[in-house]
């Protein structure tokens, strides 16, 4: 089954195209990571998927229903009602965490779950408990964020997005601001969630993780998805662009 | 007049200082979150009507304020002002000014808080009013307390300007004992009232900012 389907999406800001025409699917318990230079719309691509800007043009699918309808080049959006259906599909993981500093661990990831979903608190700390111990920070519980190391932070809020349960998680670069070692204990989260077969779309610098890890690798660049396969496939690839954008996180 | 006598007379407007004071505090904060959205508002016209009734409320003395609203009912319109008009005049003098003052502070807070926030809750799936009061707001308070206890700080020393309205709050009745009895005593008196008064201010908001240190 397709979770997400983007058709022919376009985005401009200012008259400045970032997205030309992006068509993507991805299916169940796929993951899939998205390279690319600075610049080249992949954070773009993810607000749009997540709703955060409006595409100007293109379909935006979840679970086959229409989020967004391309109508004579124009995409035209469910009404708000309706719109609010799709937030239960996705989660988002973002670069700098946003937890939100005057909650601690715990409301960070039930607040959501009771105020937005009308789930039971105690269905919502069980959930939360759960999570907890699955991302090693039963014994943070308790902690506020600014307690937290970055690497920790960021578990938190995938626990936050992952309480939600959403059909599928997007990440936007989830460990850019993290130093090396905790970036190292940021991706083992994401792994096990792969092996849980999550579907997930990633938007990494992370080389050998977007190898070792995706089901398909994309790479974008100038707006548009240059190439996408395999990791091995995308790897081996004869493409200069690719060669020459992976060979500079090599060296 | 002995001592005792003075501090009884004074005593009776130390009361109506401190009403002064609660009234405007509990009205112009309130009030002053709304004219901060109306400052902030996307409708443009909206936005600017906002913007000049600010410019006006700072730019133009308290005191010049607390007349126009007293005294404007009868020379703008000949309505009769009553005696119990007085207190009222003084309040509604008060909160609008105030709540010029109190919108940008809000509006400083409001506008600084990372928009990243908003973004989180939006994907979270917070409505935009649940986002505003959950998330948002206590950040906003926590950012403007220290702003905010100057703004209350002045406004105990501002409640003095109610003797322009020759309304009988402490200062008024200071300025007369000292006259007829010329004697500096009252405004000694006056003076200490003031000072503890800002102390406890200070004491009570330095509470409010510890209860609010459990996160950064």
């Amino acid at each position: 089954m397709n979770i997400l389907e983007i058709n022919h999406m376009k985005k401009a800001f200012h008259g400045l195209e970032v997205l030309k025409d992006i068509s993507l699917t991805v299916k169940e318990g796929e993951v899939v990571s998205i390279i690319g230079p600075s610049g080249s719309g992949k954070s773009t691509l993810l607000r749009c998927a997540t709703m955060l800007e409006k595409m100007d043009g293109g379909d935006l699918i979840y679970m086959g229903e229409y989020a967004a309808k391309d109508e004579g080049g124009k995409s035209v959006y469910a009404e708000k009602p309706e719109l609010k259906k799709f937030h239960h599909y996705f989660g988002l993981v973002f670069q700098n965490f946003q937890l939100f500093p005057h909650y601690s661990v715990l409301k960070n990831i039930t607040d959501a779950p009771v105020s937005v979903d009308k789930i039971s608190k105690k269905e919502a700390y069980e959930r939360a408990d759960r999570l907890l111990k699955q991302l090693g920070l039963s014994d943070k519980r308790d902690a506020y964020p600014y307690q937290l190391s970055g690497g920790q932070q960021q578990r938190v809020s995938i626990a936050r997005a992952l309480a939600l349960q959403p059909k599928i998680l997007f990440f936007d670069e989830p460990t850019s601001a993290l130093d090396p070692i905790l970036t190292s204990e940021v991706l083992k989260v994401i792994k096990e969630l792969a092996e849980q077969k999550m579907t997930m779309i990633i938007v990494t610098h992370e080389m050998e993780f977007a190898k070792e890890l995706s089901d398909r690798i994309i790479f974008m660049e100038e707006g548009i998805i240059q190439e996408q396969g395999t990791p091995e496939e995308i790897f081996a690839s004869e493409n200069p662009r690719i060669r020459d954008f992976i060979g500079k996180f090599k060296s | 007049m002995d001592f005792a006598t003075i501090l009884q007379q004074l005593g009776s407007g130390m009361l109506k200082t401190v009403g002064i004071f609660l009234w405007t505090l509990v009205l112009s904060l309130p009030l002053g979150l709304l004219i901060s959205f109306g400052r902030m508002s996307k409708n443009r016209l909206v936005a600017v009507i906002f913007k000049f009734y600010i410019s006006i409320m700072r730019g133009t003395p308290l005191m010049l304020q607390l007349l126009v609203v007293y005294f404007g009912p009868y020379y703008l319109f000949g309505i009769n002002i009553s005696g119990s008009y007085r207190f009222v005049a003084i309040i509604i003098g008060f909160v609008l000014n105030y709540a010029a003052y109190f919108a940008e502070i809000y509006r400083s807070g409001i506008e600084s808080m990372p928009i990243g926030q908003y973004e989180a809750a939006k994907i979270l799936g917070y409505s935009r009013t649940q986002t505003f009061i959950k998330i948002i707001l206590p950040q906003v308070i926590k950012r403007i307390l220290p702003s905010v206890t100057n703004e209350v700080i002045t406004l105990v020393k501002d409640t003095s300007l109610a003797f322009s309205l020759a309304y009988m709050e402490m200062f008024t009745i200071a300025k007369q004992i000292a006259a007829a009895q010329t004697t500096m005593m009252p405004f000694v008196v006056a003076a200490v009232f003031y000072y503890i008064f800002n102390l406890l201010v200070a004491v009570v908001m330095e509470r409010i900012e510890k209860s609010l240190d459990y996160y950064k």
